[in-house]
């Protein structure tokens, strides 16, 4: 049943593939529809303040053309889709005071490349853009990995510098009348920056521009060096077992792996220094992180395979719990630490029953820890013994699979919904849906079997004892 | 069980309200022992609840790591398991040189808990092992004590075993070592053969040797079964009471046993070849001979018996004396008279301060002090002597073996302060006997009032109706019933010997009288004995919460502000297995080698089995040699980080340079150019302005206190030494700092690589002279190679 939905599903997105490469193949000959499209104006804000980039692309995009177009297109460098986590769109209505958003579809659409292997995406817009109409719509993308360190190693009492690469101009596959790019960074300390005029420097801000009727895919590429000591806390690994008890309980469990992505330590390191001198020593790196877990969490516990961490602390309240821990050592460049956070929760808080008499676990996606990045994430959701039919709504596209595991005295096992996705940045903390079906009498199941275990023990004991098993009469 | 079959056997003797009373007390045997289980697993949990579930210590690490190997890669891997994460570049054979019995018990409730899918880690099931034998352990004293003694001792020893500090401080959860299976093992094989002994049966004789077989897996002190044992027979012929349930307690079990420790690859051939064994084939050869001569005796007549008798002694006198000297002559070749080092220094506790500092260097393996014993016994110290007196009245085969049991672990116990653990369950023993008896006779006093005080009552109020006919009808039952439970106790004892000889009856009858004591007296006394009890509980739980429970690897300190917890050594171990290469070697004193195997993932040099004492030295001798000297010895020993643990900036006493003594003397009993007192001022190891400057130069001093000068402002104050330090400025040279924990309890160096040799005179010939110089040098400078 499960394959042929699949299946189906399969088929629909191909044909909905060979649906778009018709369209684009026609839009990277240039059709009317596409070209006729142009931004009015175009304002970029890239934030460079920790490891994780954040832009925002305020657009005001007219159709010049004389048919409506439904389609927008945004192109991308190939450099950057590499480490591109997160595109969400929206439609802006209304003024400064009272601005609407509405939230757009955002699909790649690898069929059509602009020139140099650039990549382009496309929104769909809410309505059909008339001829002559215009639409405000803001792109906000999410880059990761983009900060290059430079230099590559650096010893205890160094800053962190780092590059970043980028154009002054915007990458799109229309014409932009003018255009302005302002690129924040977390001091005043830039070493030097590619200038293109016009562009100034005001204490943490560069900008670049305004520019003015720019060609179709003008690019210019910049070089922005300058310090950045905030924590490059990496995640290369995290697994989350989240385990549903219907007893009352939910138990999740994370296994982190975490590295500093920043600069490389070199040489060694002197505590009496790091103690001594923290502003001067050891600045990029980082003791303390913040994890931020859901009100009422229980039982929790901070510790590694070697035992207990014990610097950490709880903070519970009644909208959140901030946990906030410490590896074991202070992590300087390339340092790797592993731990694992485990805690309860009432399940009365995250596990509900839907209208059609399904019941479905709410939780968060993400990973917990505050501005972190996560290169590779698993989520496996374990259901109750004796569910069925599980199935997962989430609004970002993730890797799928089932598994079984076996817990105690199980039988036939728990069902795993097992979720993977690559690249994970704390915008991905969103609330994800698993729905299945569950059978109240599977509750008595393992409380049964003990009952019965104990009854035959005790009945043969009995039998035993009554009864005369000696060869000798 | 047992409680169950004399139940059974009492059934036809005994009237129809005492069985009940007998039900009764059977069930509530059972109850008490279950709870005594229940206390011997809960009161070592402090140290759960105290600090975390974590292995504890130094040799559980070793044992933790052999168990998630075993369940990692199964038995037969186990067995030929060549570790080449330790004793760089020697390598250790894990499967040939370790007791098993600990991993395997431990690695077969983990299988048998993952087939019943209950999800518990290796760890968890080490770090419970060792309470869950330990209330095995206290059933198991109970078992014994009940053979010798009866069930009101044996319940007493039990309550007393479960929680004797001495046992305790081995067996707390996550002290996860071989003791806290052994003592078990060590009780239950002592059960079985008093249980052989008292029933004649071969049944119980294979069970023993089964049990023989399980503590030779688990623990090296079996040596002590297989010694002790053989004593009591030699014992029991000398002192006449030979029976054939002797030999079938005995026979069986060195056949049988010696055939299944030579099984266990650690032991092997030592089974038959070493001298510890020796004592048990003298012994079974002995039997045999008494055997065969109340055998002929029971065939021949007196007179025949007497001229064979004399025939066979003068000339097996001459062919035991060419044995012998064969013998003698066989042993004395070799150097160490076919003894090992740690069973001669029990033989002459002066051997191995003489002549093995390595032993020596182990403070478990020194003599313990008067308070220690006040401190693991307690109140039992006072009740033993009780108890001896007790086993006397009357001697058995089996009284007589818990007597032999007491007195040689007490003479072990006073050579190393490791045995003071074997010596825990015989002063248990002994103890819970001594109270038993003294309850038995005060209760008994106080019964006896009791029932004549209704008696007189009864007398003076004449015939009041209803009780009229019950009252002497109870007083009836009441008397026979005491009767019966003062016959009964003895008989019960020993209940095969009462066919042989019907002494017991006619002794307790005689006893009765004098055994009552007055009713205030017994009160009072009553009262004191409970209030021993008190403290010996108070004790023991103060033990069990404050002295045993602190895993070692975390410190605790209570100051104005709070708890502090001190987490150094995790510290380092975890920045270790994270951020150094997998197959880097790691120098550090033997002792933590375990825990950097265990815990960093990383190859040692040297670790606490310290079975090469060659390789130690070399360790020894680089910590003690100036910089640039240790630097070669390290390099030729691969060694990528040096480790030292240093508590001179939290006061943590057990650090690397108060071990430093033994460094020196290790170091130097090999390479005699390490010298003892050139690291003495006025015979004392000094750190001071007055430090030698041999001691101001060692490798050992300058890792330790590298940089401590900047941590209080130019003073260098040690705040164990309780001095400032000599040197206080230098710099290194050949080793880098690179991690040094939050309070400074261990700090990591790199050794820095070899240099590159540029000052070459051709081209040529530079990659010649820089591979071929250093090694000429080290030969010349190292005398290890």
């Amino acid at each position: 049943m499960e394959v042929f939905v699949a299946r189906s599903r399969l088929n629909l997105i191909f044909s909905l593939f060979i649906f778009f490469s018709l369209c684009f193949r026609s839009s990277s000959s240039l059709s009317p529809s596409a070209t006729d499209l142009q931004i009015l104006t175009a304002e970029r804000r890239i934030d460079l303040a920790s490891h994780i980039i954040r832009v925002v692309l305020t657009l005001k995009v007219q159709n010049d053309g004389a048919s409506p177009a439904s389609d927008f297109l945004l192109a991308f460098p190939p450099a950057q889709v590499k480490h591109l986590a997160l595109i969400q769109a929206a439609e802006v209505t209304g003024k400064k005071r009272k601005k609407y958003l509405h939230p757009l579809d955002v699909k790649t659409t690898s069929q059509a490349e602009g020139p140099n292997g650039a990549k382009l995406y496309s929104i769909s817009l809410k309505n059909p853009l008339n001829s002559g109409g215009s639409v405000s719509i803001e792109v906000s993308y999410v880059l990761t990995q983009s900060l290059e360190p430079f230099p590559v190693e650096i010893s205890q009492s160094e800053p962190q510098l780092v590059l970043y690469r980028d154009s002054a101009l915007i990458l799109s596959p229309y014409v932009i009348k003018q255009q302005t790019t302002v690129i924040r960074t977390p001091s005043t300390k830039v070493e030097s920056f590619t200038r293109v005029k016009p562009s100034t420097q005001t204490r943490t801000e560069l900008k670049y521009g305004p520019y003015e009727d720019q060609p179709v895919f003008s690019y210019t590429p910049i070089l922005i060096h300058f310090e950045n000591n905030n924590p490059f806390a990496v995640v290369e690994e995290l697994v989350r077992e989240i385990e549903i008890s219907h007893w009352g309980n939910l138990q999740v469990t994370e296994h982190y792996t975490l590295v500093h992505n920043g600069a490389k330590h070199k040489g060694g390191f002197s505590r009496v220094e790091y103690q001594s001198r923290p502003t001067y020593s050891g600045v990029a790196s980082f003791k303390h992180l913040l994890v931020k877990l859901p009100p009422r969490v229980h039982s929790v516990y901070y510790r590694d395979n070697i035992g207990n961490i014990s610097t950490s602390h709880l903070r519970t309240g009644y909208s959140k719990s901030e946990l906030e821990i410490e590896p074991r050592y202070p992590l300087l460049g390339g340092w790797k630490a592993t731990f694992v956070i485990g805690y309860g929760l009432p399940l009365e808080d995250v596990l509900f029953e839907s209208n059609d008499g399904k019941r479905y676990l709410n939780f968060s996606f993400g990973c917990p820890i505050a501005e972190t990045l996560v290169n590779k994430i698993t989520n496996k959701v374990v259901l109750p013994e004796g569910s069925k039919n599980p199935s997962v709504v989430i609004p970002f596209s993730v890797e799928q699979r089932a598994e079984t595991s076996y817990s105690y005295l199980d039988i036939v096992g728990r069902p795993v919904v097992v979720l993977e996705k690559e690249n994970v940045v704390p915008e991905h903390n969103s609330l994800f849906q698993v729905y299945y079906d569950f059978h109240p009498m599977f509750m008595l199941a393992e409380p049964l079997m003990l009952i019965s275990v104990f009854f035959f023990l005790f009945v043969a004991a009995l039998a035993y004892i009554h009864m005369d098993i000696s060869i000798k009469k | 069980m047992a409680v169950a079959v004399d139940n059974l056997n009492n059934k036809p003797t005994q009237p129809v309200s005492s069985t009940l009373r007998f039900a009764f007390g059977n069930v509530l045997a059972f109850v008490i022992l279950l709870l005594i289980g229940v206390l011997a697993f809960s009161i070592r949990l402090f140290s759960v609840i105290k600090y975390e579930s974590v292995i504890h210590e130094f040799d559980p690490y070793f044992n933790y790591r052999v168990t998630q190997f075993l369940t990692k890669n199964g038995i037969y891997d186990f067995w030929n398991w060549f570790d080449d994460r330790t004793w760089y570049p020697l390598g250790r054979v894990i499967g040939g040189t370790v007791y098993p019995g600990l991993t395997l018990t431990a690695g077969t409730i983990w299988k048998v808990l993952q087939s019943l899918n209950i999800p518990l880690s290796v760890e968890t099931v080490c770090v419970f092992t060792a309470p869950v034998f330990s209330a095995f352990a206290s059933w198991a004293a109970y078992l014994l004590t009940k053979e010798v003694k009866g069930t009101g001792a044996g319940l007493t020893a039990a309550v007393l075993l479960a929680m004797v500090p001495s046992y305790i401080s081995r067996s707390v959860a996550g002290s996860y070592d071989n003791e806290a299976v052994a003592i078990f093992a060590l009780i239950f094989t002592f059960y079985l053969y008093v249980k052989t002994l008292n029933t004649g049966s071969l049944f119980y004789a294979t069970l023993n040797s089964i049990a023989y077989f399980y503590m030779v897996c688990s623990w090296g002190g079996y040596t002590f079964i297989i010694n002790l044992i053989p004593m009591h027979v030699l014992l029991c012929i000398v002192t006449g009471r030979y029976s054939s349930r002797l030999y079938i307690a005995y026979a069986p079990l060195v056949v049988l046993g010696t055939l299944l420790a030579a099984l266990v690859p650690v032991v092997g051939f030592n089974a038959v070849m070493t001298s510890e064994h020796f004592a048990s084939f003298l012994v079974f050869i002995v039997i045999h001979v008494v055997a065969l001569a109340y055998y002929i005796k029971g065939i021949l007549s007196p007179k025949m018996f007497k001229v064979a008798a004399t025939l066979v002694v003068s000339v097996g006198l001459v062919v035991c004396c060419a044995v012998v000297a064969v013998l003698v002559a066989v042993v004395a070749s070799s150097p160490t008279k076919g003894w090992s080092g740690r069973s001669l220094s029990l033989l002459d506790p002066t051997y191995a301060s003489k002549y093995i500092p390595i032993i020596a260097s182990v403070s478990e393996h020194q003599p313990p002090t008067w308070p220690s014993y006040f401190m693991d016994l307690n109140v039992l110290a006072f009740l033993v002597p009780a108890g001896i007196i007790a086993c006397f009245s009357p001697l058995s085969d089996a009284s007589s073996f818990v007597i032999l049991y007491l007195v040689m672990s007490v003479y072990f116990s006073g050579v190393m302060v490791r045995l003071m653990l074997v010596l825990a369950p015989a002063a248990c023993i002994m103890s819970g006997i001594a109270l038993s008896e003294a309850f038995d006779v005060f209760t008994r006093s106080i019964k006896y009032y009791i029932t004549n005080l209704s008696e007189s009552l009864q007398i003076d109020a004449g015939d009041t109706v209803p009780g009229n006919n019950a009252a002497p009808q109870i007083d009836v039952l009441k008397n026979d019933k005491k009767e019966d439970s003062l016959k009964e106790r003895p008989s019960r004892k020993n209940k095969k010997k009462e066919k042989e000889i019907e002494k017991p009856s006619v002794k307790s009858k005689t006893e009765k009288k004098p055994l009552v004591l007055p009713v205030e007296a017994s009160f009072f006394a009553l009262f004191l004995t409970v209030l021993l009890g008190g403290f010996y509980v108070v004790h023991s739980v103060w033990a069990a919460a404050e002295a045993y429970s602190a895993p070692s690897i975390v410190l605790t300190s209570h100051s104005h502000d709070g708890l502090h917890v001190f987490d150094d050594f995790r510290e380092a171990y975890a920045w270790l297995s994270h951020n150094t290469e997998v197959d880097d070697k790691v120098a550090s004193w033997w002792d933590y080698g375990y825990q950097t195997t265990a815990m960093a993932n990383r190859t040692v040099i040297v670790d606490n089995n310290t079975w090469n004492n060659t390789h130690i030295a070399t360790v020894g001798t680089a910590m003690s040699s100036p910089e640039k000297a240790a630097w070669e010895i390290f390099n030729s020993l691969d060694v990528k980080y040096v480790l030292v643990v240093f508590g001179g900036l939290v006061g943590y006493p057990s650090d690397d340079i108060n071990k430093f003594l033994w460094m020196v003397r290790i170091g130097g009993g090999v390479f005699p150019h390490i010298k003892e007192p050139d690291y003495l001022r006025d015979g004392q190891y000094r750190i001071d302005s007055q430090a030698t400057p041999t001691m101001l130069n060692s490798l050992m001093y300058k890792l330790s206190y590298f940089r401590f000068v900047e941590t209080d402002g130019g003073k260098g104050y040690d705040r164990v030494r309780r001095t400032e330090i000599g040197k206080k400025h230098f710099k290194l040279t050949r080793f880098e700092e690179v991690f040094t924990t939050h309070h400074w309890m261990v700090r990591i160096y790199k050794v820095k690589p070899q240099k590159n040799r540029i000052r070459g005179k051709t081209k040529k010939s530079k990659s010649k002279t820089s591979s071929a110089t250093p090694r000429s040098g080290t030969i010349k400078k190292n005398p290890w190679h």
